[in-house]
């Protein structure tokens, strides 16, 4: 029961609020300022080596 | 040398198998151990011929593994016809009980062949559309050939004997009885060898990639195939009665079983039905479209959102239980927070069509793949209305649930899997084009009728039977009994089946059309392919 109750409080507390910075981390990552010409260059992999491996 | 190892191993098999069918403790057992017997057996005899020939198999690396794919193409198809079938037979099983045949008792009434259809339609017709796509998408994004050679054949093949085991198993009666999870331990424990191989092969090939970064839908295939693997290993947690029986004893009792399997079957849900597909939408909608996806930033957003969010929504599906109350209500908000990233993500595959909104008179595949997103945004309003706990007292138990899956997997699964059909299959044999656009429409208007069919009709079933169970008179007593509901469902049980009939038609129709498109469309040109594969200046 001991190792349940600290279990139970580390989720609710430090565990929920690790994961959260770690989505907003992922967030504000994705927006930055600069990232559109790699997210453009991303974006259109599908586009490119429909047939064959890149050598 | 390899082939000695192999050959040792399927011998041992084989002679288990045998000893099994001998020793068997129930007819399920002892079909399944003869399956076995005749595939170990078949593969020893194969792989004996093949022993110390000069026959070897090439992986050329500048060539893309595509014969897997075809296979698991025609396996998807073919499945997913199996699948509707049934479906649509017990449909018309719960209208008219005459067909539950006396002569089949045991074997295929409703309760025997309902997880047979359940487990084809989502295991076998969206696994292998899954394992197929995967398998198409990991390669072209990453510019690279499948990792480990024939490894990709026994993920391919070792699927199947799962599907089959599985299949035959419902039929004979061994289950775990546990909800989208019913194959017994042996089938769970092959399973999981297979899922391992089907993880390396995919991991393999985007470790070797020759693009620097890892295109989004790669990652919602990574954390279906990922999630999937967890939650099976955890649902199965389950300890055979004897080596000789499919019956096993599941670890878990009472509400902790109980929250585990709705903690499987919701995330089977949210990472097979869901993260899977939108791997196949953030592919091949833009490949039909022919731009990128709309928002690649929103894309990134949209993948950590549901799969941070989506783990936690299973139990919305034990309101009303033992369950503590604080578990059923955090899984009902978080079940409502889903609503924003599942909708970011339709927005995006929607948004992807800005600027060629036109394709969607032209091209009747694009409009099956947006009908899809349409379905998969309905749905994913629709259940987040569902959990929220008041809502769930009306809806829970009744046929507005099974309405509420079939918009789903009929309109979201089925329709994005028919639109990568239809994609996949002229690029795959090399066709100039489809066989005939207008069999497409046709399956596309038979589809949706038949999907508007089968949800309309489970609405007014499902909300008349759960305001029918909830009725008290002036005393409080309760106004109808449980027969008087079924009763009162007949006719939206038979429009249910009609639509399946519809849904099944459309299906057959594809099925034709991809056959003739292998067998008879214009092949693409040497010269018309390289021009093709020039951009235009």
């Amino acid at each position: 029961m001991e190792q349940y109750s600290f279990l139970r409080e580390l989720a609710d507390s430090w565990a929920l609020l690790g994961m959260f910075a770690f989505f907003m981390g992922i967030v504000i990552w994705a927006l930055r300022p600069g990232s559109k010409a790699v997210h453009t260059d991303t974006a259109n992999i599908p586009f490119r080596h429909d047939d064959k491996p890149a050598e | 040398m390899s082939n000695y190892i192999k050959l040792v191993v399927l011998g041992l098999v084989a002679i288990f198998a045998m000893v099994a069918t001998n020793y068997a403790r129930d007819l399920a057992y002892q079909v399944h151990a003869f399956i076995i017997l005749l595939v170990s057996g078949g593969l020893f005899i194969w792989v004996l011929r093949n022993t110390d020939e000069d026959t070897v198999t090439v992986h050329p690396q500048n060539e893309y593994m595509d014969g897997v794919i075809r296979a698991g193409v025609i396996a998807t198809a073919f499945w997913g016809a199996v699948g509707f079938l049934v479906g649509t037979f017990i449909a018309f099983q719960l209208a008219f009980p005459a067909l539950n045949f006396d002569w089949a008792q045991g074997f295929a009434n409703f309760g025997r062949l309902r997880p047979l259809h359940t487990s084809a339609v989502i295991f076998a017709f969206g696994g292998n559309a899954l394992i197929a796509t995967s398998f198409y998408v990991v390669q072209r994004t990453s510019a690279a050939r499948l990792w480990g050679g024939n490894l990709a054949w026994f993920v391919f093949w070792g699927y199947q004997l799962v599907i089959v085991l599985a299949a035959t198993g419902y039929l004979l009666g061994s289950t775990h009885a546990k909800e989208y999870a019913e194959p017994e331990w042996y089938v769970d424990w092959w399973l999981t060898i297979v899922w391992v191989a089907y993880l390396a092969v995919f991991v393999g090939t985007i470790v070797k990639r020759k693009e620097p970064h890892i295109y989004v839908a790669n990652w919602f295939f990574l954390s279906f195939i990922l999630t999937v693997a967890m939650l099976h290993l955890f649902n199965n947690i389950a300890i055979p009665v004897s080596i000789w029986g499919s019956k096993s004893v599941q670890v878990f009792s009472g509400v902790q079983d109980a929250m585990v399997q709705w903690w499987y079957g919701h995330n089977a849900v949210g990472f097979f039905l869901t993260a899977g597909f939108l791997g196949m939408m953030y592919y091949f909608i833009p490949k039909q479209a022919e731009r990128p996806v709309f928002s690649y930033k929103l894309s990134i957003i949209h993948f950590w959102a549901l799969i941070f969010i989506y783990i936690w929504a299973g139990p919305h599906h034990l309101h009303y239980t033992a369950l503590p109350d604080w578990a059923s209500t955090l899984g009902m908000v978080f079940s409502v927070v889903l609503w924003m990233p599942s909708w970011g993500g339709m927005i995006n595959g929607l948004m992807t069509l800005s600027g060629a909104w036109d394709k969607l008179r032209t091209d009747p595949v694009i409009r099956m793949m947006v009908i899809s997103v349409g379905f998969y945004g309905m749905s994913t309003f629709e259940g987040p209305m569902m959990s929220i706990r008041a809502v769930n007292s009306l809806s829970h138990y009744t046929d507005w649930t099974i309405g509420h899956v079939h918009s789903g997997a009929l309109g979201w699964n089925g329709m994005i899997t028919f639109g990568a059909l239809y994609y996949l299959v002229p690029k795959l044999w090399n066709r100039e084009r489809l066989y005939s656009l207008s069999l497409v429409s046709w399956h596309f208007w038979l589809a949706t009728i038949g999907i508007v069919f089968y949800a309309a009709s489970m609405w007014v079933t499902g909300i008349m039977e759960g305001l029918m169970w909830r009725e008290v008179d002036a005393n409080g007593f309760l106004v109808n009994s449980f027969a008087d509901t079924v009763g009162a469902k007949f006719p939206m049980y038979v429009v249910r089946g009609l639509g399946g009939v519809l849904f099944l038609a459309g299906a057959l129709i594809m099925c034709y059309n991809l056959w003739m498109t292998a067998r008879r469309a214009p092949a693409v040109e040497a010269d018309a392919a390289a021009a093709h594969a020039t951009p235009a200046e």
